[in-house]
């Protein structure tokens, strides 16, 4: 059936919880009210509060109760309101959840999902539009998740819950109602209207660490990842340019097969985040494009991100790299 | 112990608060008053007694061993307030088990907790030594401590779960971990259950009831409550002990566990082990003098007792009432252990200079060691010449421990982990960017 992201959301921790009594859900809000998204409407209602609960404001605390439980043996699946408010948690979870495996030796594990809606575009100002995912893929021992469609959020948040280690799923909060391409001016269309927003009853899965091609093309290879996959297509259709969009879904691991076979195709390749640039996750791709496909290359990699500066508020669209900019980047490189 | 403040003003280092202006209505007399206010001034702590000084701990309130009560575990922690500013004692001076908390425990049941803190200062010495000849490159000694990790884990059932710092490898000993793969984790060498990636010291035992350590401070004091959450979750039998250091309680961690544990009243053991010095900076710095340790889980509603620290029995007796409050589900309880470090922070630390070279002799609570060894003797279980027997003996298994760890090499020589553990273990399956890697470092 058609489901909105958040449905998509709700729907893989609803399948996750009824198979395994040890998934566990907590966070700001998401217990009685069901989260400020309403990604976990309903849960508490249907497996008590003993397994859907509300917690103190304190991410820390979030964070590292959700390590004692996973080390007890549970699979806590916790919800941080905003990516924003995920710094007081993240001693827990570079010290702690991602090296508890390594530093005892597979003795005590941290299976655990962080989930968190990312990025801008809803007029959220610097503390609810950041896009910190390049805190998390620099620490080994983390997975990191990125989706853009209710179809894959459902698969990979239950791939995730699933998973031995931990995983920080950032879901782009723009996409919760539907594919945003960067088109401010105009209305999304709903998810019910699109292909992926096709969600299957029940189980399913989708490997954390294989990229999806959404568009196959033989002139530029584009890397997104959430919503810039879908201003990635809008600008590509625009510029009428042949471009190969690759959505990577997992930043770590990283597909990086299915990137290298596209890049040594196409000869021109343009990374796109709406993270900041410097030190930004497009650092890494570029780093690893230009290893594996140097002498492929037919024009120099471009990066189209966000500036480097806090993300402002009331020029929320010209800091936001929209399908103006990525076409920009996509037409220089072709004349390179 | 009375507050450091007192002093302080009288040395003139803080303001009074006659200086400070009352509140007032009256603008007139309101802007008279500012005109006489001074300029601010910081405060900033200080101990009582710096290198040079003479010790001393005379302001320290320490009530008389078995003076008292002892509530029933289900009492309201509302109504014990008193007890987190006082000392739960049982050991008098004399030697003798006195008042409610003496408990129950047999004479061959102290004899094995002499035994356990022993070797633990056996264990400190060999392990010290082996640092110093260069064999492992770091340790940490429990000295003036034993006590607290030995007494605490017999309070304990086998199942629970201790989330330790560094100074409670008596968990360890008194659960009857073996004393030779301690020493393989201490060497890093090719039995080291933790494969050389962790510093010396930083064990992990779940089959013991011991969580890894993590060498960050307070980030576990949050996870045992989690621990202990999930066990009410699952309506296991299970409780959790935190641990935590008197300076560390200054970081956040402290808060969101203590948050946690009160709003879900989890079935956890949250210790404090207040040794008054966290490396150089004294306990006054974390704490401001106003009020003691064991009084911030006042204001979570979370019951609060104060104990000897260098009191074997006093320790077990507390731990086991918290331990029985946990299990009877009716909540956390926050134990402040106070003690002394008798020795250096670790191996890279020299307390000459920053406190008296006599500070430790002259700390009120005596040794833990002594007064069990005391203890036992003025029952008639024990005697000066058994007890210099018992240190030779367990000196002798220490040393046959350790010969035997060293046959699997020590950090610089003999066997070690191979370079290949590097990269096993940082996620339950390889991804192909680490593969890549330890095929680039040869392996």
């Amino acid at each position: 059936m058609k489901r909105t992201m958040i449905e998509a959301i709700r729907d893989a921790i609803d399948v996750s919880m009824a198979k395994n009594d040890d998934v566990v859900v907590f966070g700001e809000d998401v217990g009685y009210f069901g989260g400020v998204f309403r990604c976990t409407q309903g849960l508490q209602q249907k497996y008590g509060s003993d397994r859907c609960f509300d917690a103190p404001i304190n991410e820390l605390g979030i964070v590292g109760a959700a390590i004692g439980m996973a080390a007890y043996g549970l699979r806590p699946c916790v919800e941080i309101q905003f990516a924003d408010y995920v710094y007081p948690g993240y001693d827990q979870i570079v010290s702690e959840a991602a090296r508890l495996r390594y530093r005892s030796n597979g003795d005590f594990t941290a299976p655990l999902v962080i989930r968190m809606p990312t990025g801008g575009g809803i007029f959220g100002g610097q503390t609810h539009s950041q896009s910190p995912e390049a805190l998390f893929t620099h620490v080994s021992g983390l997975k990191t998740i990125v989706p853009s469609n209710p179809y894959d959020a459902k698969g990979l948040l239950i791939a995730a819950i699933e998973d031995d280690d931990p995983v920080i799923f950032l879901e782009p909060k723009r996409l919760y109602n539907g594919p945003f391409d960067g088109h401010h001016e105009r209305p999304v269309t709903p998810w019910s209207r699109h292909d992926l927003g096709e969600v299957p009853d029940g189980h399913y899965k989708l490997p954390l660490g294989k990229a999806a091609i959404r568009r196959a093309g033989s002139a530029v290879t584009v890397l997104a990842y959430g919503t810039m996959v879908h201003v990635a297509l809008a600008a590509a259709t625009e510029q009428d340019i042949d471009a190969e969009v690759i959505d990577l879904r997992s930043l770590v691991p990283l597909d990086i097969e299915t990137i290298t076979d596209s890049v040594q195709k196409t000869g021109r390749c343009v990374i796109v985040h709406e993270a900041t640039l410097t030190s930004g996750f497009g650092a890494e791709l570029a780093a690893l494009v230009q290893q594996n496909c140097f002498y492929h290359l037919e024009a120099p990699i471009m990066r189209v991100t966000g500036w480097d500066t806090p993300y402002p508020h009331a020029q929320e669209w010209d800091y936001f790299p929209g399908p103006a900019r990525v076409g920009r980047a996509l037409k220089s490189v072709m004349e390179a | 112990m009375k507050s450091t403040a007192t002093k302080d003003s009288k040395k003139g280092l803080r303001p009074s608060v006659e200086t400070r202006a009352p509140s007032s209505i009256e603008p007139a007399k309101e802007m008279v008053e500012m005109a006489e206010r001074k300029p601010l001034s910081l405060y900033v702590p200080e101990p009582h007694c710096r290198p040079g000084d003479t010790p001393d701990f005379s302001d320290m309130e320490i009530p008389a061993a078995g003076t008292d009560r002892r509530p029933p575990i289900d009492v309201d922690p509302q109504e014990i307030k008193d007890l987190a500013y006082s000392i739960i004692r049982v050991l008098n001076r004399e030697g003798q088990a006195v008042g409610p908390w003496a408990g129950t425990l047999t004479d061959s049941e102290l004899l094995e907790g002499l035994r356990h803190m022993m070797t633990l200062r056996a264990f400190d010495q060999r392990m010290l030594m082996a640092q110093r000849q260069g064999k492992t490159s770091f340790y940490m000694q429990h000295l003036g401590e034993e006590a607290i990790s030995c007494a605490f884990r017999r309070a304990l059932e086998s199942g629970d779960m201790n989330f330790p710092t560094y100074r409670q490898a008596g968990l360890l000993i008194a659960g009857g971990y073996p004393l030779e793969e301690m020493m393989n984790q201490i060497y890093s060498n090719d039995r080291d259950p933790l494969h050389g990636r962790q510093l010396p010291i930083m064990y992990s035992s779940k089959e013991y009831g011991f969580f890894s350590i993590s060498g960050n401070l307070a980030t576990q004091y949050i996870q045992a409550v989690g621990w202990a959450m999930a066990s009410a979750i699952k309506h296991d039998t299970r409780i959790a002990a935190g641990w935590i250091g008197d300076g560390s309680t200054a970081e956040s961690d402290f808060h969101a566990a203590m948050v946690f544990a009160s709003t879900y009243k989890a079935p956890v053991v949250l210790n404090i082990v207040n040794n008054q010095w966290a490396i150089s900076t004294f306990q006054g710095i974390a704490r401001g003098g106003a009020a003691t340790f064991a009084a911030r889980g006042h204001g979570f509603g979370i019951a609060a007792l104060r104990v000897d620290g260098n009191d074997y029995l006093a320790v077990h007796a507390v731990a086991k009432w918290a331990a029985e409050r946990a299990r009877c589900n009716l909540g956390p309880t926050l134990i402040e252990h106070v003690t002394y470090r008798a020795g250096a922070h670790s191996t890279s630390d020299d307390p000459s200079a920053y406190r008296p070279k006599a500070e430790s002799d002259a700390w009120p609570l005596g040794d833990p060691v002594l007064r069990l060894k005391s203890h036992l003797i003025s029952r008639g279980a024990w005697s000066a010449e058994r007890h210099v027997q018992a240190e030779a003996e367990i000196m002798e298994t220490v040393i046959a421990a350790q010969k035997e760890a060293e046959k699997h090499g020590t950090l610089h020589s003999g066997g070690k982990p191979s370079t290949r553990d590097i990269f096993e273990g940082v996620y339950a399956e390889m991804p192909p960017h680490l593969r890549l890697q330890r095929q680039e470092a040869g392996y």
